[in-house]
């Protein structure tokens, strides 16, 4: 699975950094101290947080992540939009709480690698 | 130079967290006994107690900065300082404008009382005052700015409601008079862990909440004589003023 494809299942809004749109996705992340993702976010995660701070871009560019998802509809501070787009990562949004749309990532990732989520 | 003697982050007993040993004329004598020639009152979004703290500083020989501990929407503390009554009572409805209201339980987080000198209380304050208001912590600083306050993100090396810990590392984008260093860490050891943040300046202070911990952590300022703008000035290192943490 890919940004694009979690976009339109998830149905998100696309912010910026559409040119990162084929990122693969390797797993997610849900955090919102940024401290926090710094030490154990994973290369190609989409990160769910409510954090708008130009740092969660710089970040998810240290990490190498797939995509950031922001939640409740809340919309990214400026300068996060221009270093989204500078750093080709999606900025993306939901009106969902970070619990509904972290449910869904994961069981998308979960069928989409194959496995059978056992609760 | 002269060197003053100085403590920047103490709680009164309008903090949910402040002891009710907190009051005024407490903080005053703990700050005499303790030898500090200036104290700031910071409490957690609210500056209605330093009026009457700085009536009670002039007459006992102590300068009050006038400020609060402002909690940003990343959940980031920082400490605010304002010369002018006005610019305080700007600030003030500012913080009650983007305070969110969450009703404060003061069996679980604890009371927050306005007292007069006489530890009268004046009224006891309904939002909860600890919460996030809803501004970042740019818009607070530019807040800050307009106003001609002081600025400086409070007590930079803790794990929690710190901008390290909130966001990660220091953005470039701000520029906070000083940073604040809490009793847990000395100042080199925590450049040694973070020479990013070599060319900040920094001040230590206690956060107290209780009279007992007043002046425990404190810096040195320098200046020509004490004044709102000469301690401006040391915490930006300006013209040989200057803050060092003993």
């Amino acid at each position: 699975m890919n940004v694009s494809q979690l976009v339109e299942t998830l149905n998100l809004t696309i912010f910026s950094g559409s040119r990162g749109l084929n990122k693969p996705i390797a797993g997610g992340y849900t955090s919102d101290l940024l401290s926090d993702v710094m030490g154990n976010a994973e290369e190609g995660d989409v990160w769910i947080t409510l954090q708008t701070h130009k740092n969660v871009m710089a970040i998810a560019q240290l990490k190498d992540l797939a995509a950031v998802v922001l939640v409740k509809g809340l919309k990214p501070d400026a300068d996060t939009l221009v270093q989204s787009e500078a750093e080709g990562i999606p900025l993306l949004g939901t009106n969902e709480p970070a619990f509904d749309i972290t449910g869904k990532l994961y069981k998308l990732i979960a069928n989409d690698s194959g496995l059978t989520i056992s609760l | 130079m002269n060197r003053f003697r100085t403590d920047l982050h103490i709680h009164t007993v309008l903090s949910p967290c402040g002891d009710l040993e907190m009051s005024p004329v407490n903080i005053i004598a703990r700050a005499k006994e303790q030898n500090l020639d200036i104290i700031g009152i910071t409490d957690h979004n609210t500056t209605r107690q330093c009026g009457v703290m700085c009536e009670l500083g002039n007459e006992n020989g102590i300068f009050v900065l006038a400020g609060a501990e402002v909690t940003t929407r990343e959940e980031i503390h920082c400490l605010v300082f304002f010369e002018k009554p006005e610019s305080l009572k700007n600030f003030q409805q500012y913080l009650e404008t983007h305070l969110p209201f969450i009703q404060n339980k003061p069996s679980y987080f604890g009371h927050q009382l306005v007292v007069d000198r006489f530890d009268n209380i004046l009224e006891e304050i309904d939002p909860l005052l600890i919460v996030g208001i809803d501004q970042s912590i740019n818009e607070v600083q530019q807040k800050v700015l307009e106003l001609g306050g002081i600025f400086i993100p409070a007590h930079i090396d803790r794990p929690r409601n710190s901008i390290l810990s909130q966001l990660g590392f220091m953005p470039d984008n701000l520029n906070p008079d000083a940073l604040e260093i809490s009793g847990r860490s000395h100042k080199d050891d925590f450049l040694n862990l973070h020479p990013e943040l070599n060319n900040y300046r920094f001040v230590r202070n206690s956060d107290a909440h209780i009279p007992e911990q007043i002046g425990r952590y404190y810096s040195h300022f320098f200046l020509d004589h004490v004044s709102f703008n000469e301690i401006a000035m040391a915490l930006r290192g300006e013209q040989n003023r200057k803050v060092t943490t003993p």
